[in-house]
């Protein structure tokens, strides 16, 4: 049987399957995490240069992944919300934004907790800081325009373009740590083989699951809220059990 | 050959007007009618190309065109509200920008005798600042006297103008039409012209529910 | 009459090419031609860069190594602030006065007409920031080859500058937030402007030459050129319709 895709195109087509997905992504995240911590916390061994603190890369690293996916995800959508108009496209882009947001607030906030033991400073202004700096005042430049924008679509083609803009950052992001000398450690997980210790990897790769999978949860269950926002006028919405108990309650 | 099927109009969450159908044929004229707020000039921004409808179809001379397509920007003339004029510019300066603009060269006999048309030679070195608005309004129509262009779109066009300035609005549309072209207009002044080349189409009738 | 179809003016456009060229003379001439009217306004924007730039030492300190050291940044973040000042001139008051419009329905690709407008802001923006540089720098005690690296950093930096602000400029027009909205917007775009060009000359004095930044600022001019105009006009398309 062909799966046809484009059936899930509409809000009112993927609104339900949106709904029956978020407990599955949600429950793995919870097991997915729990795993990580314990591997990060409980049986990487401690490392000889920086003892226990180094423990908090099993959040840092994860964020900073997922802030710099979830953008190139974000601007994914917009692009298709440019090119086709589709409005499906444009609400993902919407409901990314505010995770993708919180991915790198989170990326920054541990890396500042990090540098504080490690450089003495909770703030050093090396390139990947810094750039991870820019890349929340992208997220949240978008935001803002939202909010500015009235019309949803005049609003979904303005982020889509500025995302767009945008994306120019995360490979500066990527690079900027061969481009300087700096505070940060060399790339020390590349694709091919890895410089270190093996539970420290497991623990980081499990945690950038559970980031991932807590993401997309996140952003489905904002997506649902969007389009009940946004198709508010349409018949579908009207008919839903929990629009209607909404609308029957006081008032 | 301009013609509209199936035309809806949202602003933000508010529908406008669905359903708009029509067909306006070389030598005839639309004019659009209705109460503040039905979708006049959005009407007419989609119909110069400035705006996509959000459902329905424009064609021009059979073949659908979208919003800011080069063909529509060859063959329309859009006049909108406000007149398009730099504060810095003179009439003269503001009328030769504006036909360059449109592709066209601007020579220097052309644009005298459009201005003597709408009496403004004697004001052609006056910076716009100056002018009043019924002037200003009168460059536009020199503006549509040298734009050879098929397709007037014209949104509310005779504001501002005296008796003198309405009557030659008048005049060009019914030259224009007679040449065979087509003129789009919102306006609830009569321009003058034979029943047998309008159209009406009124807004507001048929609002959704 | 009836319904045949119309002869359409053949469009001024004939190739991609003419029209292109076509439509960035005439944005420039026009664009130049209201600048030099409105003279006085861009006065009272260069006085702005170069009182920023006068205070920050009356400020901070005389002393001459510090002054020295945080030369290049000052003159930068004036540089920058200076763009974003000027910004709403590029496409606001078109946009106000109904000329906005008669542009993006020009037979003129848009990408032109808009590429004109840009170069024209960087001529009456950015350029007096580069001429002025030299000068301003001296009051930084830089000189030699930190002032060459630095004019040459802003020579480069001021038009990508420009570009980069057209597509704000074109994204927030008609929004409420104007100028805070702007910057919000923008600035993110700007700091690895300003990152490069303020470090070109702190390379420089560390004795590493200055070619790596300079030449990274150059591949973001590149692509700047390449790709704002693009943005900046879907940009206007989106505000208009």
């Amino acid at each position: 049987m062909a799966f046809n895709w484009f059936k899930l195109s509409s809000p009112a087509s993927f609104y339900p399957v949106a709904g029956a997905l978020i407990p599955w992504f949600a429950i793995g995240a919870a097991i997915l995490a729990a795993i990580g911590l314990w591997l990060g916390f409980g049986v990487a061994p401690t490392d000889f240069q920086q003892g226990e603190v180094y423990r908090i890369i099993f959040i840092h690293v994860p964020s900073a992944w997922l802030s710099m996916f979830l953008y190139v995800v974000m601007a994914f959508w917009g692009a298709l919300a440019l090119g086709f108009g589709t409005r499906l496209s444009g609400m993902m882009a919407q409901a990314i934004a505010p995770t993708g947001a919180l991915m790198t607030f989170i990326a920054l906030w541990t890396g500042s907790l990090w540098g504080r033991p490690t450089w003495g400073t909770y703030w050093a202004w090396d390139a990947r800081m810094t750039s991870e700096l820019i890349l929340l005042f992208l997220y949240l430049g978008i935001i803002a325009l939202r909010q500015a924008i009235g019309d949803p679509r005049r609003a979904d083609r303005a982020c889509a373009v500025l995302s767009i803009v945008g994306v120019v950052n995360i490979p500066i992001i990527y690079f900027s740590v061969k481009w300087w000398n700096t505070l940060h450690q060399g790339a020390s997980v590349k694709l091919t083989g890895s410089s270190m210790e093996t539970t420290m990897l497991a623990g980081m790769l499990v945690m950038s699951f559970a980031f991932w999978f807590y993401s997309i949860a996140a952003v489905l269950a904002r997506l649902r809220a969007i389009v009940l926002e946004r198709e508010r006028d349409a018949a579908w919405v009207a008919g839903l059990p929990e629009v209607r108990a909404a609308a029957g309650g006081p008032g | 050959m301009l013609e509209a099927q199936n035309l809806a109009a949202r602003r933000g969450y508010a529908e406008l007007f669905r359903n708009l159908d029509f067909r306006v044929a070389s030598g005839s004229a639309l004019v659009v009618t209705g109460p503040n707020g039905t979708g006049k000039t959005t009407l007419l921004r989609m119909l110069a190309g400035l705006s996509a409808p959000s459902d329905g179809e424009i064609r021009w001379n059979g073949r659908p065109v979208a919003p800011f397509s080069p063909e529509l920007r060859s063959v329309v003339a859009y006049a909108g509200h406000l007149p398009a004029l730099k504060d810095e510019l003179t009439t003269e300066e503001n009328l030769i920008a504006l036909v360059e603009l449109s592709g066209a060269r601007a020579n220097a006999g052309e644009i005298d005798s459009a201005l003597d048309s709408v009496a403004l030679s004697r004001r052609r070195s006056l910076h716009a600042r100056v002018l009043s608005a019924g002037q200003r309004r009168r460059i536009g129509l020199a503006r549509l006297i040298l734009s050879r262009r098929p397709l007037w779109i014209l949104d509310e066009p005779v504001t501002a103008l005296d008796a003198a300035g309405a009557a030659l609005l008048a005049r060009l549309v019914h030259d224009h039409l007679d040449r065979g072209g087509i003129a789009v207009a919102a306006t609830h002044q009569s321009l003058g012209l034979e029943p047998s080349r309008v159209q009406s189409l009124v807004l507001g009738e048929t609002v959704p529910a | 009459m009836g319904g045949e179809a119309l002869p359409t003016v053949a469009a001024a456009t004939h190739a991609t090419g003419d029209g292109a060229i076509a439509g960035v003379r005439w944005a420039l001439a026009r664009d130049l031609k209201l600048a030099f009217r409105s003279r006085a306004e861009l006065g009272v924007q260069l006085l702005f860069y170069v009182i920023v730039v006068t205070l920050f030492p009356l400020a901070t300190t005389p002393e001459r190594n510090l002054l020295s050291t945080m030369g290049p940044g000052v003159l930068w973040v004036a540089a920058l602030l200076a763009s974003l000042l000027s910004l709403p001139r590029l496409f606001a008051t078109d946009h106000a006065d109904g000329t906005l419009e008669q542009i993006a329905l020009s037979p003129y690709a848009l990408e032109a007409l808009v590429s004109g407008k840009i170069l024209a802001h960087w001529l009456t923006t950015g350029l007096p920031v580069v001429l002025l540089a030299p000068l301003l720098g001296q009051q930084y005690y830089m000189e030699g080859e930190s002032l060459t690296v630095l004019t040459t950093g802003l020579l480069i930096g001021t038009p990508i500058l420009s570009l980069l602000g057209a597509i704000g400029a074109a994204l927030t027009l008609g929004l409420r937030g104007g100028g805070g909205l702007l910057a919000l917007l923008i600035l993110p775009l700007y700091v690895p402007v300003l990152i490069f060009g303020a470090g070109a000359v702190d390379a420089v004095r560390a004795g590493l030459g200055a070619t790596a930044n300079l030449s990274l600022l150059g591949a973001g001019l590149a692509l700047a050129v390449v790709g704002a105009p693009f943005a900046a006009a879907a940009a206007v398309r989106i505000a208009l319709d």
